[in-house]
């Protein structure tokens, strides 16, 4: 029969059948500091060990300075998770790239940048945006730390099998047009719960002539719309991203490997439960403008009104969002301003996402009233754009150019905002209170975010050059 | 874990969609490095009118006399969406909840509520206003939640819900899934021989 990748997948990993749910076996596990530290309590007091250190791999991200390696920077909670992370890796015998280590970073950027992901692989971590992995072909979702537990005593989770949903992207995506833009067109699309009992797998032209980095971005906010996973089927792209890595498979082994991926591809016949279709052509910037990424609209449109909304649902969400954003219904995008501007976090920190945020920020400066920050995603991404004099052009530009980590993606650390300010963020939430109590966050891609903070306000980017 | 059977208790109806993980318990608490204390940051910023939780909010549905020690909360479309965070349901269960009815939960919330003995259950938007409307006319109105039969109770009406069999089966013995596992240690051994070389 006729299967898709996803199914595949699912195939190779069967441990066991226990009931109508199955075993399935965990390839690579990511572990940081926020979710880890109950499942390790845990095993623990059961007196159980972890069993496979060595598909475990640890970082430290979410509670961590932006400004300081000092490990008591943001003071003694987080100090102490910091700690508790390092002696729980050490006892375990699991390798930690902590602060200020070379290999240190977001745990969903750091996770390809070492190849330590790779096709048909299943990747869990007890983060939601581990979905990003789904880039490579690889079947990663978000899971809790009872899970986390889970997977650290037994190397499987107790699944149920997904519906499958075919996101088929056609045509080309117009100059300024990124990959964040196509996800949150989707996410505005099928809806913030949209894609709920779902894996959804993305295909089409549009897709496929995406980098790496730009498949990462759009598999990192499946859960944004509600899915278990996304996935990208592997092709060239892929292999010449994974080839040479710290590691990716080499020699005979990797040329086996890649025979092997090849056939991960959904067959040409099979059968997905949903098909959604999008024309790239047709997507323009995108910014959101309530307070969940599926309330979104294009740069050169309006603010809704709760009544152009048919559910009851949706209007009354829009009601509660247009209250706490403070919009107005009929306002035009352009129109809004902002006062920060943070370009970082799991879903554009890599370095072709501030390569677009630096062309735009070279031509111009930060608004006078505007606070606006650079985050790499990882300490490799921060010196390749040092090598590369990207901080310089953001600094000449009146950016303040910052350690890897989450940072103000949700604000662990001292990185947060103050009520009432409005973001222009590159992050993957605009949820009430996520970058600070009663803070206002605006969804965009990483160049229409440098352009809000040159003008102070939404610009449609596709006017810039090189944009 | 101590076992779920039946439960009947008063409901807090909290009458909103799209309630996510950052709204039943904020980032700032997640510094914690165990999994006792949450309840008192349940719902931070919509319970707490200052940042020190000194001053509740009145206006929060939480927050009423009338809707105090009760059980059982009531939400709506997507609840739990968001974060991958177990605080959430940590924060749930310490309050004191031990059932969640709504009209859908997030994937990744409903998993760890299932590993927390707290009880979601999914019923039809239809099912949900019935049952909002009257606890909302009459905060002492009991609702019955019986595992084994698969039903929700409230005044006159009976409502069936869904859950896997596993799901049901731990819930009612509170097993230790991980222990359960561990039971397929052969399996897992035999699986680990077949894994290509080029995932080792």
């Amino acid at each position: 029969m006729a299967q898709t990748m996803y199914e595949k997948i699912w195939q190779r990993h069967l441990v066991d059948q226990i009931g109508e749910d199955v075993l399935l076996y965990i390839d690579r596990h990511l572990i940081h500091e926020v979710t880890s530290p109950q499942a390790f309590s845990g095993l623990q007091e059961k007196g159980r060990k972890v069993r496979r250190p060595d598909k475990t791999f640890a970082t430290m991200d979410h509670s961590i300075s932006t400004r300081s390696l000092a490990i008591d920077a943001c003071g003694p909670a987080n100090q102490l998770q910091l700690q508790t992370l390092m002696k729980n890796c050490e006892e375990n015998n699991i390798q930690l790239f902590p602060i200020g280590h070379e290999k240190q970073g977001i745990v969903h950027v750091i996770g390809p940048e070492l190849g330590l992901i790779l096709p048909g692989m299943t990747v869990v971590c007890g983060d939601s945006h581990t979905a990003t992995h789904g880039a490579f072909g690889a079947l990663a979702f978000g899971i809790g730390t009872s899970q986390v537990e889970h997977v650290l005593a037994t190397q499987t989770l107790k699944q149920g099998k997904a519906k499958t949903m075919l996101v088929n992207v056609s045509g080309k995506l117009a100059n300024g047009v990124t990959a964040k833009d196509i996800i949150l067109a989707i996410i505005g699309k099928i809806g913030h719960a949209g894609a709920t009992g779902y894996v959804i797998e993305y295909a089409g032209s549009a897709i496929e002539a995406l980098s790496m980095e730009e498949r990462m971005t759009i598999c990192n906010m499946s859960i944004e719309a509600g899915a278990k996973a996304g996935l990208v089927a592997p092709d060239q792209t892929t292999f010449d991203y994974i080839e040479g890595r710290e590691f990716a498979p080499t020699g005979e082994t990797w040329e086996k490997a890649v025979e092997d991926w090849k056939t991960l591809v959904s067959d040409a016949n099979a059968e997905f439960d949903t098909v959604v279709e999008l024309n790239g052509n047709d997507i323009a910037p995108q910014v959101t403008w309530g307070t969940n990424p599926g309330q979104v609209a294009a740069i050169d449109q309006t603010v809704p009104s709760p009544t152009d909304f048919n559910d009851h649902v949706e209007q009354g969400s829009a009601e509660k969002a247009l209250t706490y954003m403070d919009l107005q219904p009929g306002q035009a995008i352009s129109d809004i301003t902002v006062n920060n501007v943070f370009i970082g976090s799991c879903t554009n920190s890599r370095i072709e996402d501030l390569r677009s945020a630096a062309a735009i920020a070279k031509q111009g400066k930060v608004a006078d009233n505007v606070t606006a920050i650079v985050v790499p995603g990882s300490a490799k991404v921060k010196l390749q754009a040092e090598q590369e004099q990207l901080d310089k052009i953001f600094i000449e530009a009146g950016f303040e150019w910052r350690l890897p980590g989450c940072s103000m993606c949700l604000g662990m650390n001292d990185d947060i905002l103050k009520p009432g300010d409005r973001c222009a963020s590159t992050s993957n939430r605009n949820f009430e209170g996520r970058q600070g109590r009663g803070a206002r966050t605006h969804l965009v891609s990483p160049a229409m975010a440098a352009a809000a903070a040159l003008n102070g306000r939404f610009v449609d980017v596709r006017k810039f050059e090189d944009a | 874990m101590a076992g779920f059977e039946k439960l009947t208790s008063n409901a807090v109806p909290l009458d909103s969609a799209n309630v996510d993980t950052d709204q039943i318990i904020p980032k700032q608490f997640l510094t914690a490095v165990t999994r006792a204390g949450f309840g008192k940051h349940l719902f931070h910023d919509w319970r707490y009118l200052d940042l020190h939780e000194q001053e509740p909010n009145p206006e929060f549905v939480l927050n009423k006399p009338q809707h105090q020690g009760a059980e059982i909360l009531l939400a709506r479309e997507n609840f739990g969406c968001g974060s991958s965070r177990e605080h959430a349901p940590w924060s749930l269960t310490d309050y004191g909840f031990k059932a969640i009815i709504a009209n859908s939960f997030a994937d990744i919330f409903y998993g760890n509520c299932m590993n927390n003995q707290l009880l979601p259950i999914a019923l039809s938007s239809e099912q949900m206003d019935a049952i909002f409307s009257a606890v909302e006319s009459d905060a002492n109105t009991q609702i019955c939640v019986d595992l084994k039969q698969q039903t929700v109770t409230c005044g006159d009406a009976t409502f069936n819900f869904e859950i896997a069999e596993h799901h049901k089966h731990n819930m009612i013995l509170g097993l230790d899934t991980i222990g359960q596992t561990m039971q397929s240690g052969d399996a897992i051994d035999q699986y680990e021989t077949t894994i290509s070389d080029w995932y080792q």
